[in-house]
């Protein structure tokens, strides 16, 4: 993204700018021969000289001032946190059943310094601290399916990109029989031929149904970068096709794919917890929103909070996610700037 | 055919002989032969069938000597940035020759063309987009070392690069910025010394200033005449500004629709012209003094560029030329000297009825 930051301002001079097919350019190149033959060239600042700004050196620079990416990442740290060391957040045992103690009781003081500031759920457990447990199964499933399709789907798109003809056209049709399956019901017969199902087969799942919209993104922007002067420059210079590929064209492709998979990751998040609700996801004894809400609509007409709660966390990270990665794309995107 | 323009025929006065002599230095360093690129036309999506080509440089041979300049001009479309492309094995050729010092380089890959590319490298014509946005200009200028680590070892490395950029007269402490942070003519410095790290003899400059303010042209072409003499370099320069090509080269060949229709040197080309097309393209040259623009003879010509997938039989132009006979519908007219021609205007034209035009 050439210029998007001043360039040092030495040979703007409006007064020179004279039409270039001018034939009296020929004597103008001849006297500006003896003038010019150093270019001056002005020092920068000292104090901006130490900052070397790249797309993603601006893209920060952008971002600090939007209040949606603070919001975001607030968000984002304090929800990874807690997927961590849900100890610090609550000493709760979420998996401690009292069931006098449930929501058919009515709440009162106690229960708030209690650990059950959300109240119990039908077996007596404490809706608090199963909703702190459970972002540990939404936040891994959605960071490792990001991850895992981003490197697929980056794979599989760089290779169709790069090397065109037959390659491309194997790769991208393939693409379009994976994008052609439902991504939940794809998973729930995938899930299906699990006879444990943990985390990790929800991951897997996910990810071998989910590389398809990546792979596109990063074919298309490795074909517009292919085309550019520089990797032609790279060809002249007799460099490899390693080196095109991850000095040359990776770095400058990039961009959308991270756009795309971090509004994605949003999405891999609700997916789990689709398929958690309709059983075919997680189950009972691992902890997690999906697993809640499922259980939590036996009661809603009783209780609703005990559905609400686990279904506000699971919006809000959704959320999160996706706001961020708005942020990022229009950070990167200069014609919003 | 000769190909070579340096004949120095009619060389009467002291100053014609000095000039003659200026440029017949070097041996060719670059033998071209009737190179021709046709891009395939093809019909059908899943059986590919071809129905024809695009002729986008058919049948070009011309000599470079060591040392010189040969300016290559034309409109828009006639091929020259592919010409400079098949020349940079960047695109295959689809037949003919260009042989680097007597070696045959149109067919190599791998390790061979590896080593071709060390002695034959490129300016480009847009700075903004040939330089990688996310490398340093060290990185940029330093890659040509680590791709061919025989060239500087590692530990000079980052020396050459800054011998590099105060060669083409940038600042050695700009080597930790990235191009953003350079105008347009630093940022052709950048490309420039890039296409000098390996210390090549040939560098093939595809419209190397079009994209820049004038005031940077200058720059940036004089630049290029002292490295020439600095490093004895060849170059190939291809623009569409006839005064630029005129400023810098030693000798101009003019393209139309893939083809060299005439070359000389730059004299015989902007002085006496033989060939209609160059003579046209001449005209078109603006004046800016207005006397002279409203006395002088226009050539305006009629039609558009035929295209390059079908063109004209016989003689590419004649479907604009306004010396177009019959006989330039039969023949394809040979780029050579024609017999009736005289002093400068002796040279390589392709063209049955060449001839100088009064009063340009």
């Amino acid at each position: 993204m050439p210029d998007r930051n001043e360039p040092i301002p030495d040979d703007h001079d409006p007064l020179r700018n004279i039409n270039p097919t001018d034939s009296d350019h020929l004597d103008y190149v001849g006297q500006q021969g003896l003038a010019v033959e150093q270019e001056t060239l002005i020092e920068p600042d000292p104090a901006k000289r130490e900052q070397a700004r790249s797309l993603w050196g601006d893209a920060w620079r952008d971002l600090r001032r939007r209040p949606i990416f603070l919001v975001s990442t607030v968000l984002i740290v304090l929800l990874i946190l807690i997927a961590i060391f849900p100890g610090l957040f609550t000493g709760t045992d979420p998996r401690a059943s009292d069931l006098i103690n449930n929501y058919l009781r009515r709440p009162d003081w106690t229960d708030f310094f209690g650990g059950g500031w959300f109240g119990y759920d039908g077996q007596g457990r404490s809706i608090y601290a199963r909703v702190i447990y459970g972002a540990r199964a939404s936040i891994t499933v959605g960071i490792c399916v990001t991850l895992a399709v981003t490197l697929l789907g980056g794979m599989a798109g760089m290779a169709a990109g790069f090397f065109g003809g037959w390659s491309d056209a194997v790769i991208s049709r393939i693409t379009d029989i994976f994008f052609g399956i439902p991504l939940l019901l794809g998973a729930l017969v995938l899930l299906n031929a699990f006879s444990v199902r943990t985390v990790w087969s929800v991951v897997i799942a996910l990810a071998f149904l989910g590389w398809t919209q990546l792979a596109r993104v990063m074919r298309g922007s490795v074909i517009t970068v292919k085309q550019s002067d520089y990797v032609v420059a790279g060809r002249a210079l007799g460099a490899g096709t390693s080196r095109l590929m991850f000095r040359h064209i990776l770095p400058n492709a990039i961009a959308p794919v991270i756009v795309v998979a971090t509004i994605a990751l949003g999405g891999y998040i609700t997916a789990e917890a689709t398929l958690s609700f309709l059983g075919i996801g997680l189950q009972d004894p691992t902890i997690s929103w999906g697993v809640d809400i499922s259980s939590a609509q036996k009661v809603i007409r009783q209780a609703p909070f005990v559905l609400f709660f686990p279904a506000a966390a699971l919006s809000i990270t959704v959320l999160a996610f996706i706001m961020m990665g708005d942020a990022v794309r229009d950070a990167l995107d200069p014609k919003l700037r | 055919m000769t190909v070579n323009g340096a004949t120095p025929v009619g060389a009467t006065t002291p100053e014609e002989a000095a000039f003659a002599q200026e440029v017949q230095r070097g041996e060719p360093i670059l033998e071209v032969r009737d190179l021709r690129k046709h891009f395939p036309l093809t019909k059908g999506i899943l059986f590919k069938k071809q129905v024809g080509a695009v002729k986008a440089v058919d049948g070009v041979s011309f000599d470079l000597m060591q040392g010189e300049t040969l300016g290559i001009v034309g409109e828009s479309g006639c091929g020259k940035s592919t010409l400079a492309k098949v020349l940079m094995n960047l695109e295959p050729a689809t037949t003919g020759s260009v042989k680097y010092k007597g070696e045959e380089i149109s067919r190599l890959s791998g390790a061979g063309l590896k080593a071709v590319r060390r002695n034959i490298q490129m300016v480009f014509q847009d700075p903004y987009t040939s330089l990688n946005p996310r490398m340093t200009v060290g990185d940029i200028i330093g890659e040509p070392f680590e791709i061919h680590p025989e060239v500087a070892p590692k530990g000079d490395r980052r020396k050459a690069v800054q011998d590099l950029l105060d060669v083409v007269g940038l600042n050695p402490e700009y080597i930790n910025r990235y191009p953003h942070q350079f105008s347009g003519g630093q940022r052709q410095r950048i490309g420039i010394a890039r296409g000098l790290a390996l210390k090549p003899e040939i560098i093939i400059c595809d419209e190397p200033v079009s994209a820049l303010d004038v005031s940077v042209q200058a720059q940036v072409i004089n630049l290029l005449e002292s490295l020439q003499g600095e490093f004895n370099l060849s170059y190939m320069f291809i623009a569409h500004d006839l005064s630029i090509v005129r400023h810098i080269s030693d000798r101009v060949g003019v393209m139309y629709l893939g083809r060299i229709v005439e070359i000389g040197t730059d004299l015989e080309i902007y002085d006496h012209a033989t060939h209609p097309y160059t003579q046209a393209l001449l005209s078109a040259v603006p004046v800016p003094d207005p006397t002279a623009r409203e006395s002088r003879d226009r050539i305006v010509l009629t039609g558009d560029v035929p295209s390059p997938a079908n063109p004209p039989s016989g003689c590419r132009f004649r479907t604009r030329c306004w010396k177009a006979q019959e006989k330039c519908e039969r023949e394809d007219p040979a780029l050579t000297v024609r017999a009736w021609l005289e002093g400068r205007a002796r040279h390589d034209s392709a063209c049955h009825f060449a001839g100088e035009r009064e009063n340009v």
